[in-house]
């Protein structure tokens, strides 16, 4: 490990903590858009206005009272996903992969009755895993099924793709990996494995765990080299639309892909953390510094997705 | 979203912290408070407060003060007290402070105060009475009577003088088998009267003085009792429960001759309380200050009534804990749990030192953790969550006491100086983070947040710092524009330099 002085940080590009909450988050996100983003539920109502295609919602649960229609409405669903909207980290997820007669089966085959879900909800709906307590709304969409590709790769859990958007142009990409030190979570702090992604190829450049490269998935031990993202130009085109439909200028995009609907939007972030620069082995000031100093922005997604390819790319396809 | 200018920023930084200094450099010169502690005599400002019920009649209240205390010298006197008439007046060689009002109704607060310096060669005799005093007359009732004769001869037995008389008989009663007869002169009577009253009997001229101990900073006291006896020369000191004689250097005594300390007309409930502080406005300046009325002389906080300043003095204290967390969470990047926690941790930790602080806290979270952890498989809401949390605190804390006072360890009790709901939060929010990230996360973050309380601790405990932060509060806005400085601080922590150490091996 040891230290790096901040001079070889500087030169490097590394952007810190203190500048991206005052040149970055503090200056390009207004306060105000925060809910949009903070509350899935919006995040979801508003992609569907601009377009972008999140996965399937069946259901809002919002009253006490609604949970008992719970049951019938999901009565025909294959796989779903029960979420707070206002949770954040996580917490509060149960992912449904299939139904067993009366009985709903979780990811790990754990089979769950109908009462211990209807408790969930209940929960949700009193706040439990709501930021600060509020109450909030429980809300049920479909389970996204990754490519055999990507779910090869990964350990439990679904590979999402983190594209850092600055002023509507994708600037950094990054493929997150649960493993079983993550406990199938996609948190990297938590043992999660990062892949740094090429912003104009969509191929993975390294990979790194708890902060230290790695070449091999360390569970499946698949060698991450060999990652490559299909449809990457619609991906960086729907991360790059999510700046026109939130305002935000400094947003952290999280996108899945889906095996037979293709990339879908997640959620998204508007304090993204740092850790991207460390999987992609290159620091992000440069790339921000390049969109600030343009002098005639780009006015279509389309065209801010191909110029940051063209601009950031290592590979051309 | 356009980039402002900075520099109309940096130059109001600059302007406050230049005149933070600049208003500190003349206070120092025109009024001359010192730099540093300790450079002259300590002046004590004792502030008596009296309460009173007005019953909506002429109000005539009479408050007993010191004239010429043994050990000190009396530097003023001032009264506040809004709309009363105000007299000191001297009655048998006693001073006593006179309020007055035609009308008062509802509560009623009188302010006096008086400036001391400790003075050695003053021996509180200049014997304003020039007669011997003589001793009373005491009458006692069967059977009294005859235990006191019984009881006075075993003391004069043992003794050649009246303070050696005074120093057995205190002896005596405060025997740690009394026999029958003091037993039962010690059922039913006020101590110190009692032995007042019995010196008196052996023909010793005797009476109760009331002495207050000082001590910095403290508020709400009370008088104590001191038993005082002429030996033919002068009034000497005991204390009644050690037999000690002389007085304790710290202790001033309000009341010496036998009148009676507060007396009210026109009102109901009557008390006394008493403030004090000790001060290092140098003794010449303070006469002058008075006089001159000096332009600068608003920004002091001496003005104000001491139980006040007391508390300016810890409050005056936070903007230093306050710089700390802002310089170890900008500059350093310690990460604590709950971003003030610290400096409300090292507050308490001022009142209670350090390691019996420290064990105090460490303990009380170590026992909370583990009770939280019953209630979070309750799965109940957050609110009721940290409301029974609270609780359970102030069960925890009340246990330390406890346990602590019945083994001998006084220092248990400080416990109840931690603010209960902010230690609530406290284990909240590492038990959540124990059940999110793992109980690393709980011990980096727990531990950074000590060192940052114990720094902010170990600064705010400096002798100059709260010195100079209570005599130069105008050195707060340097303080203020330092933290404003940080908060446009955008280069990297220190703990950045290690996170980011595998930069070195791109390319």
């Amino acid at each position: 490990m040891g230290w790096i002085s901040p001079f070889q940080l500087r030169k490097a590009g590394i952007l810190n903590m203190n500048r991206r909450n005052v040149s970055y988050i503090a200056r390009y996100n207004d306060r105000s858009f925060f809910p949009l983003v903070d509350d899935k539920l919006k995040t979801k109502l508003l992609a569907e206005e601009y377009g972008i295609k999140t996965p399937a919602l069946r259901q809002v649960v919002r009253q006490q009272h609604e949970i008992g229609r719970f049951s019938d409405l999901a009565e025909d669903l294959d796989g779903f996903v029960i979420k707070p909207s206002k949770g954040s980290g996580g917490k509060g997820i149960t992912v449904i992969h299939r139904r067993d007669g009366a009985d709903y089966v979780k990811a790990s085959g754990a089979r769950i009755p109908l009462a211990t879900l209807e408790r969930h909800l209940s929960n949700i709906l009193a706040g439990l895993h709501s930021l600060g307590g509020t109450p909030d709304v429980a809300i049920v969409e479909d389970l996204v099924r990754p490519t055999t590709d990507l779910a090869r790769v990964s350990f439990q859990g679904v590979p999402d793709i983190r594209i850092i958007v600055f002023k509507g142009y994708p600037v950094m990409a990054m493929l997150r990996l649960s493993t079983k030190a993550s406990d199938g979570k996609a948190n990297l702090h938590q043992g999660a494995v990062g892949v740094g992604l090429d912003i104009g190829s969509g191929r993975a450049l390294k990979a790194v765990q708890f902060n230290k490269p790695i070449l091999l998935h360390p569970d499946t031990g698949i060698p991450v080299s060999e990652i490559r993202i299909e449809d990457w130009h619609i991906m960086l085109e729907m991360a790059s639309r999510c700046y026109e439909a939130t305002g935000l200028g400094y947003i952290g995009v999280d996108l899945v892909l889906d095996d037979i609907q293709g990339p879908l939007l997640l959620e998204l972030n508007a304090r993204p953390g740092l850790a991207i620069q460390m999987a992609n082995g290159k620091g992000l000031l440069p790339r921000l510094q390049n969109i600030e100093q343009m002098k005639r922005p780009h006015f279509t997604p389309a065209e801010r997705a191909s110029y940051s390819m063209s601009t950031f790319g290592t590979f051309t396809n | 979203m356009s980039q402002r200018s900075q520099y109309p920023f940096y130059i109001a930084v600059l302007f406050l912290i230049g005149a933070g200094l600049l208003l500190a450099v003349l206070r120092h010169s025109e009024l001359g408070i010192p730099w540093f502690v300790g450079e002259q005599q300590p002046v004590w400002m004792v502030e008596a407060r009296v309460d009173f019920e007005a019953t909506g009649e002429p109000v005539l209240a009479s408050l007993s003060i010191p004239n010429s205390p043994p050990g000190f010298r009396v530097l003023a006197r001032n009264a506040a007290s809004p709309g009363y008439g105000f007299s000191i007046i001297e009655e048998r060689g006693n001073l006593r402070a006179e309020w007055s009002i035609r009308e008062a109704d509802g509560p009623q607060t009188l302010f006096f105060n008086v400036q001391l310096t400790e003075d050695e060669s003053s021996q509180g005799g200049r014997s304003a009475q020039s007669r011997q005093p003589r001793p009373e007359t005491v009458f006692w009732e069967e059977p009294q009577a005859t235990a006191i004769e019984e009881v006075l001869e075993r003391a004069a037995a043992k003794s050649s003088s009246p303070e050696s008389l005074a120093r057995e008989l205190i002896k005596l009663m405060r025997s740690s088998d009394p026999d029958q007869n003091i037993s039962l002169l010690l059922s039913g009577q006020n101590y110190t009267q009692l032995l007042s009253r019995m010196l008196n009997h052996a023909g010793i001229p005797s009476r109760i003085a009331d002495g207050l101990r000082l001590e910095d900073a403290r508020r709400l006291q009370s008088l104590r009792p001191y038993l005082q006896i002429h030996n033919g020369e002068r009034w000497l000191t005991f204390n009644p429960q050690t037999g000690e004689q002389g007085l304790p250097e710290d202790v001033l005594l309000w009341r010496q001759a036998a009148v009676s300390l507060l007396d009210v007309t026109g009102g109901t409930s009557s008390q006394v309380s008493f403030s004090m502080l000790q001060q290092t406005v140098p003794t010449l300046q303070l006469a002058s200050s008075e006089a001159v009325q000096s332009g600068l002389g608003f920004l002091s906080l001496y003005e104000l009534p001491i139980e006040e300043q007391g508390m300016f003095r810890m409050l005056l204290l936070l903007p230093l804990g306050a710089l700390v967390v802002a310089f170890m969470r900008i500059i350093i990047g310690v990460k604590t749990s709950g971003t003030f926690m610290p400096v409300l941790i090292a507050v308490a930790f001022v009142q209670t030192t350090l390691i019996p602080g420290l064990v105090a806290f460490l303990s009380v979270v170590a026992l909370g953790l583990v009770m939280r952890s019953y209630l979070s498989s309750l799965n109940l809401l957050l609110v009721s969550r940290i409301s029974a949390l609270i609780i359970l605190v102030i069960f925890i804390t009340t246990g330390i006491s406890i346990i602590g006072y019945q083994m001998g360890f006084n220092a248990g009790m400080t416990v109840t100086f931690f603010p209960m709901v902010i230690l609530a939060w406290t284990i909240e929010r590492m038990s959540i983070l124990w059940e999110e990230e793992g109980p690393r996360e709980v011990m980096v973050q727990g531990s950074g947040s000590l060192f940052v309380a114990v720094l902010a601790y170990l600064l705010m405990s400096l002798p100059l710092a709260r010195h100079l932060t209570f005599n130069f509060p105008e050195l707060h806005l340097v303080t203020f524009g330092l933290i404003l400085l940080m908060g446009q601080y955008t280069g990297y922590k220190l703990s950045e330099l290690r996170r980011f150490a595998p930069v070195k091996a791109f390319d």
